[in-house]
């Protein structure tokens, strides 16, 4: 197969970019979306040019290093899959491809397709955890918790952190990963005593970081590679208003 | 260079209570006074960077990723292992630490895999009361699994996901830390050299991956907790960032490395569908407790499975090894399908691979219980190969994975450099030559919740009133100079090959002679081969960009170029392991019919290399195993 | 806005202080989140969800014929009375609409403009792929119902632009102007803006409010199908059968 590619270039940090024209020959259908890219980089090395840079780890759809848009879509045309684990085989031959990096003003573009999510980072840090030192638990089996719970916890606990939600969301809305570790973490029994504050405080820490609102486009729940479900937003907006009901008078 | 195992005297099982009411300790007024460094934010790095802020020193953490909860223990998928006893199956701590030695094939020290096994218990605890969705049973109560080598069920899971959540879970506790300030975290940072001064680990050099900034960092320690060096073979399971600088620039400032052929092969992998392949993915081998490994018997058969009757199928691992079957431990179930591909048996393209079948399983628990099982596990594979499992068997092949070598540490965990701790899958760890499924996470979460923070305070007892090093200090201008001078070797050669290209020829060369067997005459073939790689690499490789933005060819190439010298090491030290032991087959020291020929007269130690020089071989110093609590015995899993 | 450095550690809030600080000023605080304000767009947009379900069963009085559609609009000036005077119920609801307009409408300006700054580079190549057309043009929707409102209160209640306006004669001011071919055309066109925004903006006001249970979400997307379907049609009918002459 061979694609006809437009790439975001871009040095720096505050340098301008532009898409580039460039050509992938010799794809095989069952090559991976970044093995396609590696053939390219190859290729633009051994002419001496500098490779398009793209951020990746795993490659295999679990730490959430990778990611970009291609054809004006996060992570891709096939829902549920993040970019590494994307394959040529889902294109057509002959196709241009569009890759642009996640855009959004808290997302800093570092280089190319490599954005700063660090802000993602700073929402966790600001409540999202139970704070439990090293010693100090419980018997594991002292705490039941119903299948049901842990299940639906762990919906929300899949997040891999990619981003893609906020690059995917016409408002650069971080709502469906804040929602998710707050639901992961509020829907356990470990994670009432602090619930409604580590809502309060990641919610706010959120705002504070230049994400948008959420108007319920789902684009963020249709591009999710971990298919978190827009019904934890409604969880989280829930606790968050409860705050001044509930959350608050316990502090 | 002593290789000194400071084991504590006593019984067994009372050998780390007792370590822990005698050693020296801290006071928290001091702790506040002193500064770590954990370089590494998987499992074992995250656990101790955040306990040891909690408990109160002051910890500068880094990693190579944008995020600490990327580090690799993210992709771990299976489970992680505790002698829970929550099923009345027999399981204790001792028979997991009896387990553990045993499936290394008795090349660990009894201590550290007892303690890891008294441990597990903790870890559980822990990781439930940070909010880990372990798998639940209907009552509530925690679920287990079982696993390869193991005949009792104590493997935890989250789906297929372990590693992740459990990721996760430190992740959340360090970043408590990192709001708390108490830790300074320092992402897209890649430590680049270990400095040293007056013979103790004084600290690091970081180039920072964003800007290209060269930094040092000292500290009145360090940590090393930068995960296995599995990329040595080019293809493996580990992500594409893993690497072995941080442990191989420490060697090179005399911390000694030990067994670094112990190499895991995991069983149960994609196979590669091309030259194009950039990593493999693994099949959680939990898959292995409902599906069954087969074979077509006639070598020529190249029917579509389904059409193959069960009559003309070879389940090898149920044929060979009938107490376990198909939960045989990985090195095992590993060769066997090497063997069979090797004796033509092979399936799939290239006829790379051996069948996993699930077919008796979606009759046995029908399809919904197989999705809940393994649902996300047949998803993947379904995307990677276009082949629905529900339907066909998946086939599989063996894949580099795991690194049961690393910095050799004595029971507290602390390198024969003073000051320099490794953890986790980094050290050569309390796996032996072979590591049971689930045990990693296991032994990673163990060193940084509950071992190093406390062996470690018997080292900083002696720092106590004392400065950090000093960053003026010569040595740290010198390392800092060097770590210069290697980036611009590096875009100062001028060739036309890329980096990836080297590291795939010398990930062939690791693969075919010092894979899953090795043999005398491979190995210095090997060697040469390396050598002579690695000098063409060094005039030819092309590395373009420049050094002060994000460049990264340049990690790439400073990564692979550390790969060179450890993969010399590698043989060399599978050539000096004249036995077969554990993930290390030796055909010429082997029995007839391909098994393990262990040699407990010469070969029940620890090698430990040390760093003397470019151009002298490195020198070889082994710490003999005393075993007193079990029986050293062949392994037999028939 | 100030861009956020590399890496995690330099912007962390310190939690014990910003706790304090928070709990005095709640309601600005509120006031000043997205997911506050969103609240408050939601509550709003129920309170005016209501009038329109209400205005819309009240008009389909225009079926029972012009006796009682004046009686019913005579009455909404009384209802209430004589606690209160004459129309005081009425303004008491004017003035509630006014405020739940003002605050749905100052909300609305206020989350565009942080959507707006949240990307401020956009895409070249953009593709929804999950988004409808309802979600996506929900402030011109809006625009469109404020501007119809205006229009409407020029047509029938002040009469300024109403061909021949007769005071206490609601059904002869609603025929004459739906008998309007062009005016018909604004309600119509007015009406399936109304119930595109409601098509999404019910379903988003649950979600904003946190009205989500595993049980109840299977209801939420038919639910203000339903309601908005039902609002445009009942709506609709009036100019339609009016047009068509088969109520003079
Ligand atoms: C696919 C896969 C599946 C697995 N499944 C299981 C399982 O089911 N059960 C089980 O018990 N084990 C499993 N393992 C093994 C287990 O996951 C690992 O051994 C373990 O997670 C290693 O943890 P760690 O903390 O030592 O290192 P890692 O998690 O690898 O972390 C390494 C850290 O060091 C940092 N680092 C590395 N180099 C540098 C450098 N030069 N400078 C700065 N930072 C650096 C990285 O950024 C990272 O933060 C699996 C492994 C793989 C690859
Ligand atoms: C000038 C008039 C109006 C404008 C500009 C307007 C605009 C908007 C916008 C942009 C939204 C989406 C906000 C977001 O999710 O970010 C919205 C939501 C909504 N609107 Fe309006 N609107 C107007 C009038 C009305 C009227 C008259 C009604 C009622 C009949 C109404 C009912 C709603 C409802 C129920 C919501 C959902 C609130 C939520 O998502 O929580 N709106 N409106
Ligand atoms: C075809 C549909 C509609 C018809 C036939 C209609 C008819 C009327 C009539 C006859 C009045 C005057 C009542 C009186 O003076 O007693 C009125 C008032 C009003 N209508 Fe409508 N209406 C329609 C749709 C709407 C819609 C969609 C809205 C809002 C979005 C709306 C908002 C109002 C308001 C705010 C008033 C003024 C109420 C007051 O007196 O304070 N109407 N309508
Ligand atoms: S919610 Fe989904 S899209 Fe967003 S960060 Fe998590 S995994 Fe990525
Ligand atoms: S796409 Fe954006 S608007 Fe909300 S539902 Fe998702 S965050
Ligand atoms: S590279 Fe890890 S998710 Fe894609």
């Amino acid at each position: 197969m061979q694609f006809q590619l437009k790439v975001w270039r871009q040095p720096r940090r505050d340098a301008p970019g532009r898409l580039e024209p460039y050509e992938a020959r010799d794809v095989s259908p069952d090559m991976s979306f970044l093995e396609m890219l590696d053939t390219v980089n190859e290729g633009l090395i051994t002419r001496g040019e500098e490779p398009i840079a793209f951020d990746n780890d795993c490659r295999e759809g679990i730490c959430g290093t990778c990611g970009f848009m291609i054809n004006g879509v996060a992570h891709g045309p096939r829902s549920a899959t993040a970019t590494c684990q994307l394959h040529m085989r889902e294109f057509a031959d002959g196709q241009t491809l569009v890759i642009e990096p996640f855009r959004a003003t808290a997302f800093p573009v570092i280089k190319d397709l490599v954005v700063n999510r660090g802000a993602l980072d700073r929402i966790i840090a600001s409540g999202g955890y139970i704070s439990v030192s090293t010693g100090s638990a419980p018997e594991a089996n002292n705490i039941a918790v119903g299948k049901d719970m842990s299940e639906r916890s762990m919906d929300a606990a899949a997040c891999i952190g990619c981003g893609a939600c906020v690059a995917a969301c016409p408002n650069a809305a971080a709502q469906l990963f804040t929602s998710a570790k707050i639901s992961h973490l509020g829907l356990l029994p470990q994670g009432q005593p602090e619930r409604y504050a580590r809502a309060r405080r990641m919610v706010a820490q959120m705002e504070e970081e230049g994400f948008g609102s959420c108007t319920l486009y789902t684009e963020c729940e249709a591009v999710c590679p971990a298919e978190i479900s827009v019904d934890f937003i409604a969880r989280m907006n829930r606790d968050y208003l409860k705050v001044g009901r509930r959350g608050q008078r316990a502090e | 260079m002593e290789l000194v195992s400071h084991i504590p005297e006593g019984p067994l099982a009372d050998k780390w209570d007792d370590y822990c009411s005698r050693t020296k300790l801290v006071s928290p007024a001091n702790r506040r006074k002193l500064e770590v460094i954990v370089v590494g934010s998987g499992l074992a790095g995250g656990a101790a960077a955040a306990t040891l802020a909690e408990l109160g020193y002051r910890v500068q953490c880094f990693c190579y990723q944008d995020s600490p909860r990327r580090a690799h223990s993210v992709a771990a998928q299976g489970g992680i292992n505790a002698a829970k006893g929550y099923q009345p199956d027999g399981d204790s701590v001792y028979r997991l630490f009896h387990d553990t030695i045993k499936g290394g094939d008795f090349r660990s020290r009894e201590a550290n895999v007892y303690r890891l096994a008294q441990l597990s218990l903790k870890i559980i605890d822990q990781c439930v009361a940070q909010g880990v969705p372990f798998a639940r049973e209907y009552g509530g109560m925690l679920d287990v699994r079982s696993f390869g080598g193991v005949q009792v069920s104590r493997t935890f899971y989250c789906r297929g996901q372990t590693g992740q959540q459990l990721m996760l879970g430190v992740y959340q506790a360090l970043t408590r830390q990192i709001a708390r300030g108490q830790v300074v975290m320092h992402p897209r940072s890649e430590m680049l050299d270990l400095v040293v001064t007056d013979g103790r680990a004084a600290g690091i050099i970081v180039r920072d991956l964003a800007t290209g900034e060269i930094r040092a960092h000292a500290a009145h320690a360090t940590v090393l907790a930068t995960g296995g060096y599995g990329n040595v073979y080019y293809l493996s399971t580990n992500a594409k960032g893993s690497n072995a600088t941080a442990i191989w620039r420490a060697y090179r400032r005399g911390a000694a490395m030990a067994n670094p052929c112990f190499t895991q092969i995991h069983p149960t992998c994609i196979p590669p569908s091309g030259h194009h392949q950039s990593k493999l993915t693994l099949m959680s081998e939990s898959l292995r407790n409902d599906a069954r490994v087969w074979v077509p018997q006639d070598k020529d058969d190249k029917r579509p499975p389904g059409e193959i009757p069960e009559s003309q199928r070879d389940y090898f691992l149920e044929r060979e090894y009938p107490a376990y079957g198909n939960l045989v431990p990985r090195d095992l179930a590993s060769r066997s399908a090497k063997r069979a591909v090797d004796a033509g048996h092979g399936v799939g393209p290239n006829d790379h691979g051996v069948y996993l079948d699930m077919a008796d399983a979606l009759e046995r628990l029908g399809r919904e219980q197989v999705t809940d099982r393994y649902g996300n596990l047949f998803e993947m594979y379904r995307r990677i190969t276009d082949e629905d499992p529900y339907r066909v068997p998946m086939r599989i092949y063996p894949a580099p994975h795991y690194t049961m070598g690393g910095l050799w540490v004595d029971y507290n965990l602390m390198s024969t450099l003073p000051g320099l701790f490794v953890i986790g899958e980094a050290n050569f760890s309390d796996h032996g030559a072979n590591r049971l499924g689930a045990s990693a996470l296991m032994q990673g979460l163990a060193d940084g919740y509950f071992i190093l923070p406390i062996t470690i305070a018997s080292y900083l007892s002696g720092q106590v009133g004392r400065e950090k090093p000093d960053l003026r200090h010569e040595a740290f201008q010198a390392t800092t100079d060097q770590v210069h001078q290697r980036i611009a070797a590096l875009l100062g050669a001028s060739g036309k090959r890329t980096v990836d290209s080297f590291h795939r020829e010398l990930g062939q060369i690791c693969w075919n002679e010092c894979g899953m067997t090795r043999n005398e005459e491979g190995l210095r073939e090997a060697i040469e081969r390396i050598r002579n790689l690695r000098e063409e690499y060094r005039a030819q490789v092309q590395v373009v960009g420049e050094e002060d933005n994000l460049n990264q060819s340049l990690e790439k190439a400073g990564r692979v170029n550390d790969f060179f010298e450890l993969a010399e090491l590698m043989c060399l030290d599978a050539l000096h392991r004249r036995e077969s032991c554990g993930g290390h087959f030796r055909e010429d020291y082997s029995t007839p019919d391909g098994r393990i020929d262990r040699d407990d007269e010469n070969y029940c130690h620890v090698a430990a290399w040390e760093f003397s020089g470019d151009d002298q071989p490195p020198k070889l110093q082994s710490e003999p195993l005393q075993f007193e609590f079990v029986q050293l015995a062949q392994r037999d899993y028939r | 806005m100030e861009e956020p450095a590399v890496g995690p550690q330099n912007v962390y809030s310190d939690n014990s202080a910003d706790q304090s600080s928070l709990m005095k000023d709640r309601i600005s605080h509120f006031y000043r989140s997205a997911v506050g304000k969103k609240a408050i767009m939601a509550v709003t947009g129920m309170v005016l969800f209501l009038y329109v379900l209400v205005h819309m069963l009240g008009n389909l009085k225009l079926f029972q014929g012009a006796e009682k559609l004046n009686e019913y609009a005579q009455w909404l000036r009384e209802v209430g009375g004589p606690a209160v005077p004459h129309t005081g119920t009425l303004w008491i609801v004017r003035v509630i609409l006014l405020v739940a307009f003002a605050l749905h409408v100052g909300a609305t300006i206020q989350l565009t403009r942080m959507n707006m700054r949240a990307r401020q580079t956009r895409y070249q190549v953009y593709r929804p792929v999950a988004a409808g057309v309802a979600s996506r043009t929900m402030r011109w929707t809006g625009v469109l119902i404020g501007l119809f409102v205006i229009f409407h209160l020029l047509d029938l209640t002040w009469g300024t632009i109403h061909p021949d306006f007769e005071h206490d004669n609601v059904y002869h001011n609603v025929v004459v102007s739906m008998g309007t071919w062009w005016i018909a055309a604004v309600y119509i066109i007015a009406q399936v803006a109304l119930g595109l925004h409601l098509y999404h903006g019910l379903w988003s006001m649950l979600q904003s409010l946190g009205w989500s249970h595993p049980r109840l979400n299977p209801w939420r997307r038919p639910a203000a199908t339903t309601f908005a379907v039902i609002i445009t049609a009942g709506n609709i009918l009036i100019p339609i059968v009016i047009l068509l002459g088969w109520v003079r």
